[in-house]
């Protein structure tokens, strides 16, 4: 039985308070509040474990490895990956998004990898509601390469344009790289609309998972996609530790990312082997404990089980669609009823700035973010310069909600 | 709802925010800035005219946070017939001040010189927004630099 109540009380931290008053936590979407279970595993690491992974042969390099790949089956399991060594630890998805982008600029020069190749009269496709992390890995790349970088429009509703999907992925797109949840705007896209196109023209697809991952169960093999990417501190485990997941058959033709120790097979000074996936792409010593702290999250999580994470949270949406619809000259920026939507709500409100709002929602021990969420087109795209977004979590209950509309009523008051 | 003491929104600021001063386009002015903030998007445009040293208009139009809107509107009236040499030490009091992380260590008077810019002083422990609170001032401190730099009429 799904209990927020009993979920809140494994979050230490959201018992403090801010400002005199409890802290009520709606920037999930930004970064997550980490349970106890996973502090406890930091500490126990490096309380009890601490070594080099893959180098020492004695026994705390033993245990170190085998904690960390432990964490690697741990996520390959959570995302239902055919195989564990399809599993790359990067920190944090903008890595892992500029990992693919490198490595198929690289390919240009590797001998074998020819069927990677990017260049001019290729093109690479986006779409306008991208994080900055989903969209300027592959306009370098674009640059780097002679490619055309392209988007796929959304709506006013904050939805893609389907129509336009077919003209702006064609026979020449190598890439096409696209969000699951948009960070800004809660809207999930039809991941197999996108795939199916994608698939049709030879296009390699990747899936920026970051706000979907911590969300909703996630099965790289129904998804579809080539590559799909999420970051571990948004998804209740540490910051400093993300995942790439890659189909093996193009891992392993892939060339390197970076270079360094681990990566290698043989290495002379006439020239270097490169190790297979997965450690092909991780160059030097990973990140070992926040790893092992992303494979505690994975168990804490699944023992709650996403299909209940997925349904919480859809109420949660609902509630919060419909009390914000009652807020005079509040503006909800992205797709205004729950379907195919997350819990992540942006919003405006007329004749105040979302600096201040957000500045004064604080005051009342209201945590939520205000700018352009990283993901600046799309506050182009509705003419707006910025804006204020709660977003929820496992832990986010409806009276956080009620306080938050609350709070919004108030700054309303202060500006009247 | 009652500002609470600490709150960075001091009612000065909102009154400010609410019915600001010198707000407008000056017809007859010696130069012209525009000026940006990037984290919030604020933007202000401000007109100056400088007459035997001192600062005899000032006009601005601009949009963003209310702190900006309303640290503007302070600051006009505060320069708005002082000397330049005035005004400039004025706006090093007042970033001073913006600098001080919540703990102010002006002296007495010049904490008294700042009149309702002390308002601000909430401003100071969040850098994130002290930047608002500041545009005006910069957009001043350089529109009398051209003005006086130069010293011939757009
Ligand atoms: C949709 C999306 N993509 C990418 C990122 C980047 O994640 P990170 O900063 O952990 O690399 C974020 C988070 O900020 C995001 O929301």
């Amino acid at each position: 039985m799904f209990d927020v109540e009993v979920i809140r009380k494994d979050f230490p931290i959201l018992s403090r308070q801010v400002h005199g008053v409890p802290l009520v936590y709606l920037d999930s979407a930004n970064t997550s509040q980490k349970p106890q279970v996973v502090l406890d595993s930091l500490t126990d690491y490096y309380t009890r474990h601490n070594a080099n992974v893959a180098r020492a042969v004695h026994t705390l390099g033993s245990e170190a490895t085998m904690l960390f790949e432990g964490a690697r089956d741990k996520v390959a399991r959570f995302i239902n990956a055919p195989r564990r060594d399809e599993v790359i630890f990067t920190k944090n998805s903008s890595e892992a998004l500029n990992l693919v982008a490198y490595t198929l600029s690289n390919a240009t020069t590797t001998p074998g990898a020819e069927r990677f190749r990017v260049g001019p009269g290729d093109n690479i496709v986006v779409t306008e509601m991208e994080h900055h992390s989903n969209i300027v890995p592959w306009q370098l790349l674009a640059q780097r390469t002679g490619a055309e970088f392209r988007y796929i429009p959304i709506d006013d509703e904050g939805r893609l344009v389907e129509s336009l999907i077919d003209e702006r992925v064609d026979e020449r797109t190598k890439v096409l790289a696209f969000v699951h949840q948009s960070n800004a705007l809660g809207t999930v896209n039809n991941v197999e609309g996108l795939v199916t196109r994608a698939k049709a023209v030879g296009a390699l697809t990747v899936i920026d998972a970051s706000q979907s991952a911590p969300h909703r169960p996630l099965d790289v093999q129904s998804l579809g996609a080539d590559f799909v990417a999420f970051t571990g501190h948004k998804l209740y485990g540490p910051t400093g530790v993300g995942v790439l997941w890659g189909r093996y058959e193009l891992l392993a033709d892939l060339p390197p990312f970076l270079g360094g120790g681990e990566m290698i097979e043989t290495v002379d000074m006439s020239g270097t082997t490169f190790a297979a996936p997965p450690h092909r792409f991780e160059a030097g010593t990973p990140m070992i404990a926040e790893a092992v702290g992303l494979g505690t999250a994975i168990d804490y999580l699944t023992a709650i089980g996403m299909d209940q994470v997925q349904t919480h949270e859809a109420q949660l949406t609902a509630y919060a669609l419909d009390a914000l619809a009652q807020v005079p000259a509040l503006r909800v920026i992205g797709p205004s009823t729950p379907v195919d939507r997350g819990a992540t709500i942006s919003f405006t409100i007329k004749g105040i700035h979302p600096h201040d709002v957000s500045q004064l929602l604080d005051e009342q021990g209201i945590a939520v973010r205000a700018g352009h969420h990283c993901a600046r087109p799309v506050c182009l795209r509705y003419g707006i310069p910025a804006t204020t977004r709660a977003s929820f979590g496992i832990y986010t209950t409806t009276s956080e909600i009620d306080t938050l509309v609350a709070g919004v009523i108030k700054v309303q008051e202060m500006f009247s | 709802m009652s500002v609470n003491m600490d709150s960075m929104y001091q009612q000065i600021i909102l009154d400010h925010y609410k019915h600001p001063n010198h707000r407008g386009e000056l017809a007859d002015f010696d130069a012209e800035v525009h000026h940006v903030n990037p984290t919030c998007g604020d933007e202000v445009t401000l007109r100056i005219r400088v007459a035997d040293g001192e600062i005899a208009d000032l006009g601005w139009t601009g949009e963003g946070c209310s702190i900006s809107q309303a640290s503007t509107s302070v600051m006009s009236d505060l320069v708005v017939g002082s000397s330049v040499t005035d005004a400039l030490q004025l706006q090093e009091k007042f970033l001073q001040l913006m600098q001080s992380q919540g703990h102010n260590d002006l002296a007495e008077d010049e904490t008294e010189a700042l009149e309702d810019a002390i308002a601000f002083e909430g401003v100071s422990k969040y850098p994130a927004r002290v930047k608002c609170a500041l545009l005006g001032w910069m957009a001043m401190k350089s529109a009398v630099a051209s003005a006086t730099g130069a010293g011939d009429k757009p």
